[in-house]
């Protein structure tokens, strides 16, 4: 096999591994601009890619058949938005500590998605998941076309995600209320920008796209449910978001750093290398702790009040 | 936004308490139309908690507000900003990673579309009130890259943008240099041609040259209210504090003759990586105190944070009784018998939320007096606290109580008491009464003096040019990381000393 073919089949399976993960962390992203970190992202994930899983399982041989991705994946979405909302209610009315909120969180998510397939399910089964689109023309340049033009349509709407989140959070009003709030919200305050709704709209944005990255695990990746789907890319994802430095292309190039790397640990096991697996799959978390502990750390650009809860008459 | 002009702002017995305080009792006052009025007051005499009430941030217990003669309320800053009201606040209210025009964009609706914003509008907007105030500002500087000058001006025209006719400034000058401090109130005198200001302050002279009318607050309570001329610096001193303050001099001068501690040809470097100081040298001697003037940025920091150890020096010496200090932990500097009073006293100076009775113990926590192989003698730290506690008057509710809920007199006071009490050979003082109101202020001088009278060498750095010529037998000027002169300071005048500070050396001058 030569070096060409190896790095496209890499790339090949890289790139769609990336998308759960860009999903996840730019609404992390847009959680932490706003001062508000969710370590329950993970959680949201789990139930986003069960409540998307179920329509498809059980639509599957009914004339409702065709629309069941579509509702599985406005259902991830909602329950990513409800968790979003109790995320604010905790954080930001009632200002509990966000770490700890966030691990309840994902415990809640996870052990309800879970307790639920094995009630309703309870064995594997696989469902269609989403068709790949290709693009008329796009995906027939020879090597980028396959890589680039050849996904499925979540995978699409993950990218086209990129800019306009860049667009969002620099240019429009909204965008600048969420940098302010979560970088020095008394001075929003006094400009009238009402902090704690800021935030939950923020909290409710993002907990809708780690639904949605949820959804794509079951549907677009796996095209199956189990408990563990999820494994850990939420967490993951909350560690892109500072390798990122809360920038949505930043992001992306750390969601597909990591995906590939993800990617080419499976590749060389599968090569049969002489080298212990175990290693291997360490490869993609090393990698991101490597960066994450070379990355200079600069106050300047980042949301300095993150995980501070805000209070207008506590006295300063 | 209603552009109905403010002929007159008025409270009537606004109360408001926070828990354990009453912060503002009952307090009357009123503002006529392009009128300045002074409100004076210690810290912690309910100044700023009064005008977060008159911007809707908090909302009072008890009492009215009336503009016009008429009752308003409000709930949020917003409603303030739309009858005119606009408040520059002490701790500025701008977002360090977003742009100036950014900042204004924030208040302004008018600007705001749903999916873009108007920055064109914006900047144009910023232009004008600059033009017309005569206030320069760039609309695309980030504003962590502005000096706190610039961000000074860049609140005014903020508020300015938002409309406003009714200006609140709430201790404006704590953070300016002295030309600074002299521009702004040239600026705001300018100003009151076309609008009303309120101005906080505990700095009497400002208040004096600048206000039409004063009010005077002490523990949330109105106890003066009248014009400002006619009124003397100490009088209202006195009404401020509630009794008689004197400022002490420095009486004698000239040091014992010995030099205790000698800095040569040092370089360091700041964080930003070029020579903070680039081969200062500086001697002091036993029983004295050496003023550094210079305006702030000009390797201060720089210097104490290498005398104290927190800072690598990268050539030069730091001689102690002849023996070199360069570079030696934070530890063996402490042992050595070098006190320090941090510029910033809240991150340095005291560990905010452990209590009064453990952070006077922070530099001796180790001797045998406190503890007893791994444990605390429990008693002892009590009672060396209670000791101090009288001696150097701090107020706190309980020494237990966290140091951080303190005011800045009083945790000045702790750190104070706990680098008095080592009785150091020299003690290096940064700025030690920045941002306090008199009688702080008064009880630190006295406490330095009778220290230097002790025998201690004092490096007394400071902006306040009052504060340098009444304490030290010797003035030093730093300029961009040299000395630039040392004098004895019954040869310097305040004017002299302004142009070192500005970088003009005598010579050059004349």
């Amino acid at each position: 096999m030569n070096i060409l073919t190896f790095v496209v089949n890499v790339l090949s399976i890289g790139i769609p591994f990336s998308v759960a993960l860009l999903l996840a962390s730019t609404g992390e992203m847009f959680n932490q601009r706003a001062g508000v970190f969710n370590l329950g992202c993970e959680g949201i994930m789990s139930m986003g890619a069960f409540l998307a899983f179920m329509p498809a399982h059980l639509l599957q041989n009914t004339s409702l058949a065709p629309y069941a991705n579509l509702i599985g994946i406005a259902a991830a979405i909602a329950i990513g938005a409800l968790f979003g909302l109790l995320f604010a209610l905790v954080t930001v009315t009632f200002r509990a500590p966000q770490g700890i909120a966030g691990i309840g969180l994902h415990m809640f998510g996870w052990g309800v998605a879970g307790t639920l397939f094995r009630y309703f399910v309870g064995g594997v089964t696989g469902v269609p998941g989403l068709k790949n689109l290709p693009i008329p023309l796009l995906s027939r340049i020879p090597i980028i076309g396959p890589l680039l033009f050849n996904l499925n349509g979540l995978a699409y709407a993950a990218f086209i995600l990129v800019p306009a989140s860049w667009y969002i959070l620099f240019k429009t009003p909204w965008g600048l209320k969420v940098r302010a709030v979560g970088t020095y919200p008394r001075a929003a305050d006094t400009m009238g920008v009402n902090v704690s709704r800021t935030r939950y709209q923020a909290l409710v944005a993002g907990g809708m796209l780690a639904g949605l990255a949820g959804a794509y695990l079951s549907l677009g990746q796996a095209k199956m449910f189990a408990d563990d789907i999820v494994a850990g890319r939420g967490f993951i994802a909350v560690a892109l978001v500072y390798f990122g430095r809360w920038n949505p292309y930043l992001i992306l190039g750390g969601s597909l750093l990591f995906s590939v790397a993800q990617s080419f640990q499976l590749a060389i096991q599968v090569l049969g290398i002489r080298f212990p697996y175990e290693f291997a799959v360490m490869l993609p978390y090393v990698l991101v702790i490597v960066v994450l502990a070379l990355t200079p750390g600069s106050v300047t650009r980042g949301p300095a009040e993150l995980g501070k809860p805000f209070d207008r008459e506590k006295r300063v | 936004m209603n552009n109905e002009p403010i002929h007159s702002l008025a409270v009537e017995g606004i109360t408001k308490r926070f828990p354990g305080i009453l912060a503002c009792d009952s307090i009357s006052l009123d503002v006529g139309e392009h009128e300045i009025l002074a409100i004076v007051g210690e810290n912690g005499a309910g100044k700023t908690t009064l005008m977060n009430i008159l911007m809707g941030l908090y909302q009072p217990d008890e009492g009215k507000i009336l503009i016009n003669g008429r009752e308003v309320h409000f709930r949020t800053p917003v409603d303030a900003y739309a009858t005119g009201i606009g408040m520059v606040h002490q701790h500025f209210m701008l977002v360090p990673n977003l742009t100036v025009a950014e900042n204004v964009l924030l208040g302004m609706r008018e600007f705001q579309k749903f999916l873009w914003q108007d920055m064109e509008g914006v900047r144009k907007r910023i232009r004008e009130i600059s033009e017309r105030y005569n206030l320069p500002v760039q609309p695309d500087a980030y504003i962590w890259q502005l000096s706190v000058g610039e961000q000074q001006r860049v609140e005014l025209v903020k508020t300015l943008c938002l409309g406003a006719r009714f200006l609140i400034l709430d201790e404006p000058t704590s953070a300016l240099t002295p030309q600074e401090t002299d521009d702004l109130i040239a600026l705001l005198k300018r100003m009151s041609s076309d609008l009303s200001i309120i101005f906080i302050s505990h700095k009497l002279a400002e208040v004096t040259a600048l206000s039409d009318r004063i009010a005077i607050l002490r523990q949330g309570k109105v106890v003066y209210r009248g014009t400002t001329s006619g009124q003397s610096v100490s009088n209202l001193a006195s009404l401020m504090t509630g009794h008689e303050v004197v400022l002490p001099c420095n009486e004698c001068t000239g040091g014992s003759g010995e030099t205790i501690l000698e800095i040569r040809n040092l370089k360091v470097r700041s964080d930003r990586g070029f020579f903070a100081l680039d081969g200062l040298s500086l001697s002091l001697q036993k029983g004295e105190i050496l003023g550094l003037a210079g305006v702030s940025g000009n390797g201060q920091r720089e210097l104490a944070d290498a005398l104290a150890g927190l800072r690598k020096v990268e050539s030069g010496s730091i001689l102690f009784r002849k023996k070199e200090l360069a570079n030696k932990s934070p530890r063996s500097i402490i042992e050595a018998g070098i006190g320090y009073i941090p510029e910033d006293r809240n991150e340095e100076g005291i560990v905010p939320p452990f209590n009064v009775r453990d952070n006077l113990i922070l530099k001796d926590f180790r001797s045998k007096h406190f503890c007893k192989g791994p444990f605390f003698r429990f008693d002892e730290t009590r009672q060396n606290a209670e000791e101090l506690q009288k001696r150097f008057d701090i107020r706190c509710a309980s020494l237990n109580v966290a140091a951080g809920s303190l005011s800045g007199g009083n945790i000045q006071k702790v750190i104070l008491a706990r680098e008095l009490a080592r009785k150091p050979e020299v003690l290096i003082a940064v700025y030690p009464t920045r941002g306090l109101d008199m009688g702080a202020e008064e009880f630190i001088h006295e406490r330095l003096l009778e220290l230097r009278s002790q025998g201690t060498a004092i490096l007394l750095i400071s902006e306040e040019l009052d504060e340098l010529l009444n304490l030290s037998d010797r003035i030093a000027v730093i300029f961009k990381g040299k000395i630039l002169a040392t004098m004895p300071t019954r040869e310097t005048s305040k004017k002299k000393l302004g142009l070192l500070m500005a970088g003009i050396s005598g010579e050059g001058a004349a």
